[in-house]
């Protein structure tokens, strides 16, 4: 009860500042409307041409999106040296890490929540139709790069390009969690459901997720201390 | 027991050894002034003592528990260079996220008695980024003693305050004190130090040069130590 209440904790803490600033957020949700609206120029979509990318593009502007996102989460707190208080505090470093993880999901999962309508409308794809099991993929693909992305968010935390750094490091490992995600996405969008064969790409984001939450829970405090 | 033990630390960045061969005591209800030139070592030491980073060599015991137990970090306070609050939030909801995260049971209480502690109840729903630097390093002091930590380790403290708030933190020091815990401080400010310490300690090129009582003597010429152990 007590590592919830720190992780809740941390979790209010990252909302609220986020929330009071929407630096953050509002940059990454224009960055994925406009880059669904450009697309949408580009390959001026009928319905048969969007089910061929339609998971890719969607998972290419969640990821870059997410970025904008995850860049910030411990960015936050370094201009007043915040992050020693946080490490001088006497919760451990798994705390501090899910709950700055729960926050980005939130925050990432809202940028998501309204970047879908807009690609449903600009490229025709019914993606509700398939509700609960797009929400169910959207859930575990988000996870996935937010559990990597807040992870290397504190590895790279005093690196002077850290705005650089963090996805060129960060979007090759997500790359197992990205191909899932897309082919679960396409198959769903072409009316296809979880089943069968699919149920494969489910298996690695799950097992995608357990892997990188474990191994960041365990590894947080050598990065954070050293 | 001793409040805090450094014995044999080496802490290097690169080639370069920061801290070389540190032993320290201090016992518990005293006041160490750490001084030295800028480089010297100061900031490094106390970052190590609490737990920011781990010694090369050595060992650093705080209440008999290693820095980085979280018993002990329950009884350290830090103020460093930053002020570790932040500029989103307000002063109260700084101090009841630190009063959270120190498990204290009634945070809202604690973060309300500090507030006015240091002078900053009437602005306790203001935002932080609006403060001016002085209310903002009282903030810092509010923060680092809401918790009423055993072990005080600060970094500069009296640097940026104005006179107000520097009569605050001796004060604050000063109840510590006399409640018997333990306070660590590096600073440039000697008189202000002086005037608190026990014991006083100088390094020099990351080397204790220096190490002993602080004697009327010092109080009465902050520049003494510097004099007979600095490099002139």
């Amino acid at each position: 009860m007590e590592f919830l209440r720190q992780v809740l904790v941390i979790l209010a803490k990252d909302v609220r500042a986020e929330l009071r600033t929407k630096e953050a957020v509002n940059a990454a949700l224009a960055f994925a409307v406009m880059i669904l609206v450009l697309f949408s120029f580009v390959f001026d979509p009928d319905e048969a041409t969007t089910k061929m990318f339609a998971g890719g593009l969607l998972w290419i502007v969640f990821a870059f999106a997410g970025t904008l996102v995850l860049n910030r989460s411990f960015a936050r707190e370094i201009p007043n040296d915040c992050l020693d208080a946080l490490v001088a505090a006497p919760i451990p470093g798994s705390a501090l890490f899910l709950g700055k993880a729960l926050a980005n999901y939130l925050l990432v999962a809202a940028v998501e929540l309204v970047a879908l309508p807009v690609f449903g409308i600009l490229y025709y794809v019914r993606w509700y139709e398939r509700f609960w099991q797009v929400m169910l993929v959207l859930a575990l693909g988000t996870w996935g790069v937010t559990v990597i992305g807040t992870m290397f968010s504190a590895l790279t935390v005093n690196i002077r390009l850290r705005e650089v750094m963090l996805p060129m490091i960060t979007y090759p490992m997500l790359t197992p969690a990205l191909m899932g995600a897309m082919q679960l996405t396409v198959d769903l969008m072409n009316g296809k459901s979880i089943a069968g064969d699919a149920t494969v790409w489910l298996k690695l984001l799950v097992g995608f997720d357990i892997l990188y939450t474990a191994a960041s829970i365990i590894l947080v405090d050598i990065v954070l201390v050293g | 027991m001793n409040a805090l033990a450094v014995e044999g630390v080496w802490k290097y960045y690169g080639d370069y050894p920061a801290l070389r061969d540190i032993n320290l005591t201090c016992e518990a209800g005293s006041c160490l002034a750490l001084i030295g030139r800028n480089g010297a070592g100061k900031t490094t030491l106390l970052r190590t003592i609490a737990g920011f980073s781990r010694p090369m060599k050595g060992a650093i015991k705080i209440l008999g528990g290693s820095p980085r137990e979280t018993a002990t970090r329950r009884n350290v306070g830090f103020i460093g260079h930053g002020i570790a609050v932040y500029d989103e939030l307000s002063a109260l909801e700084n101090l009841m996220l630190y009063a959270r995260l120190y498990g204290l049971t009634d945070a809202r209480t604690k973060a309300l008695q500090w507030l006015t502690e240091t002078g900053l109840e009437r602005v306790r729903d203001g935002l932080v980024r609006e403060f001016s630097r002085g209310m903002r390093q009282r903030l810092a002091v509010a923060r680092a003693f809401l918790h009423e930590p055993s072990l005080l380790l600060l970094d500069e403290p009296f640097t940026a305050l104005d006179d107000r708030a520097i009569a605050v933190l001796q004060r604050l020091l000063r109840e510590a004190l006399a409640q018997g815990r333990t306070v660590v401080m590096s600073t440039h400010q000697l008189r202000e130090a002086l005037e608190l310490a026990t014991h006083v300690t100088m390094l020099n090129r990351g080397q204790v040069a220096f190490d002993g009582p602080c004697t009327p003597e010092m109080v009465a010429d902050p520049g003494l130590v510097y004099a007979r152990y600095g490099e002139g």
